[in-house]
């Protein structure tokens, strides 16, 4: 099927079997591969893009089904000659992670969470980032970075 | 995956017209799966990557949000578009006022971006989690393939059902929202693909397992949920949502407790009890309701009606712990909302 998706910005036309997935089709048809797959079945996380300015998951979303919305992967979030956005500085320097994997998933749930208030306070960033796992168990990192980009956000 | 037909109807007209000719032939013991409405995918897709779910076609009705989608309250009740997305209902500040236990519900189900995705009907129409059953490399599973048997049966069956279970499933119904609606008394409003409407009590919705449980639902061929109707009364203030599971978030209930009070002159005028994580289907227990009825709400009343919601529990083995565990959940669960103040 050929189909036109709106990623960071810029219309992509593609063709795609009907199967392909929203990641898939940003990893191996439009070369976007910072978002990640890992589970490939709704459980980790690593896969989550923003569609429409809401996180959701690309791997359970059908690409032909993304057809007409607003996707943004974490390589929308700053040019290659832009200042990082602050959640990812905040990562960087809070050392969020540890393999780097999960990352991209994480970053983007964390941007969400912060523009649906519900980073109000360490407990909050932990249940509404429930659905991002880092096997390498940078957690607590994580709640740091994402109080520490909170304030950034809401100032920019 | 197997290939599909995909189609994407941009009125409900359109959608039940495509699902209508996507209706198998009818004959005796048909399994041949039907068409499937997409919405937020993500139970859905899940089943179709896991090999469980193949269906031929499916029909894409997200884009009919804006004419199921929505969220209205007022003095009659609670109406709760079908396509409504669980984040969005979790949030509404009438939902959050006037129906915590849905709120509840919602807000501890899933994680945050299969909030965002799923539709509250297809969250009700969620299949069951039972391993048995998601992995087809096991050959006995009546629900996926009837007729074959039931692995679980003396599997590892620790979050599997006790309550309206059969000789042939012990599969549990996994969700949350669906708990709050069956004790509320919830309204199920239908379109069939003739365009007919119709209206089902919501504890009408589920079947229970029996000797067909690959039967879920009293759903006709192609038919869609538009919305679900909440009554108002005065129970629904004072209500809650009491969910216990291995981990504290994106879990799965192994119990919890939907009930909703209507306490006057120190007395329980009416109460209204859902159970999850523990039945078969969305759970409404009218014998733990009646044992509260006209009594003062203490632990030895709650007690009481906790050991008449599980009077009929059977256990496998593994699950040996669960009515002892649904006893305790309902039990604070009703003390915690006669506590409320609202």
């Amino acid at each position: 099927m050929d189909i036109t998706l709106k990623v960071n910005g810029t219309e992509r036309r593609l063709a795609v079997d009907v199967r392909t997935t929203l990641l898939d089709a940003l990893r191996e048809h439009l070369d976007l591969t910072g978002t990640k797959k890992g589970c490939d079945l709704g459980q980790c996380g690593a896969c989550t893009v923003l569609m429409d300015g809401q996180r959701v998951l690309s791997c359970f979303t059908l690409a032909v089904a993304a057809e007409g919305t607003e996707i943004t992967t974490i390589e929308g979030l700053a040019g290659e000659e832009d200042p990082l956005h602050p959640m990812q500085q905040a990562f960087l320097e809070q050392d969020a992670y540890q393999c780097g994997y999960c990352t991209p998933g994480q970053i983007m749930a964390a941007i969400a969470c912060v523009h649906e208030g519900h980073a109000n306070s360490d407990d909050e960033i932990r249940e509404y980032m429930s659905g991002n796992l880092c096997r390498c168990g940078a957690y607590p990192k994580i709640v740091a970075a994402v109080r520490q980009a909170k304030p950034l956000m809401e100032r920019a | 995956m197997r290939p599909f037909l995909y189609e994407q109807p941009a009125s409900t007209p359109e959608a039940i017209g495509a699902a209508a000719r996507h209706v198998p032939p009818h004959g005796e013991g048909r399994i041949q799966a039907p068409a499937q409405y997409l919405a937020g995918g993500t139970n859905l897709l899940d089943l179709m990557k896991i090999g469980v779910s193949h269906p031929p076609a499916l029909i894409n009705i997200g884009p009919l949000r804006a004419e199921h989608g929505a969220i209205e309250a007022d003095a009659s009740g609670l109406r709760l578009g079908a396509l409504a997305r669980m984040a969005e209902a979790a949030e509404h500040p009438a939902v959050l006022r006037d129906y915590p236990a849905i709120a509840q519900a919602l807000r501890l189900a899933a994680n945050q971006q299969l909030r965002n995705m799923a539709s509250l009907a297809g969250n009700v129409l969620q299949r069951t989690r039972c391993n048995y059953f998601r992995d087809p490399s096991w050959h006995a599973c009546n629900k996926r393939e009837p007729g074959t048997g039931c692995a679980a049966m003396e599997g590892i069956n620790r979050r599997l059902a006790v309550l309206g279970v059969s000789d042939h499933c012990i599969a549990n119904y996994p969700g949350d929202l669906a708990n709050a609606l069956a004790a509320l008394g919830a309204e199920v409003d239908l379109v069939a693909p003739d365009g007919t409407g119709r209206s089902i009590a919501f504890e009408d919705l589920h079947r229970l397992p029996g000797d067909t449980p690959h039967l879920e639902t009293t759903l006709r061929p192609g038919e869609l949920i538009t919305r679900f109707r909440v009554p108002a009364g005065p129970w629904t203030r004072r209500s809650l949502y009491l969910k216990v599971r291995d981990r504290e978030s994106f879990e799965f209930a192994l119990a919890s407790a939907a009930v909703a009070l209507d306490i006057g002159g120190g007395v329980v005028r009416d109460a209204r009890i859902g159970l999850g994580g523990l039945a078969a289907k969305p759970w409404r227990s009218r014998e733990a309701e009646a044992v509260l009825k006209g009594r003062r709400l203490d632990e030895a009343a709650a007690g009481e009606a906790a050991e008449a919601a599980f009077r009929t529990a059977v256990t496998h083995g593994d699950n040996a712990f669960k009515p002892e565990l649904g006893r305790r959940t309902l039990v604070r669960a009703l003390l915690q909302a006669a506590e409320m103040e609202i």
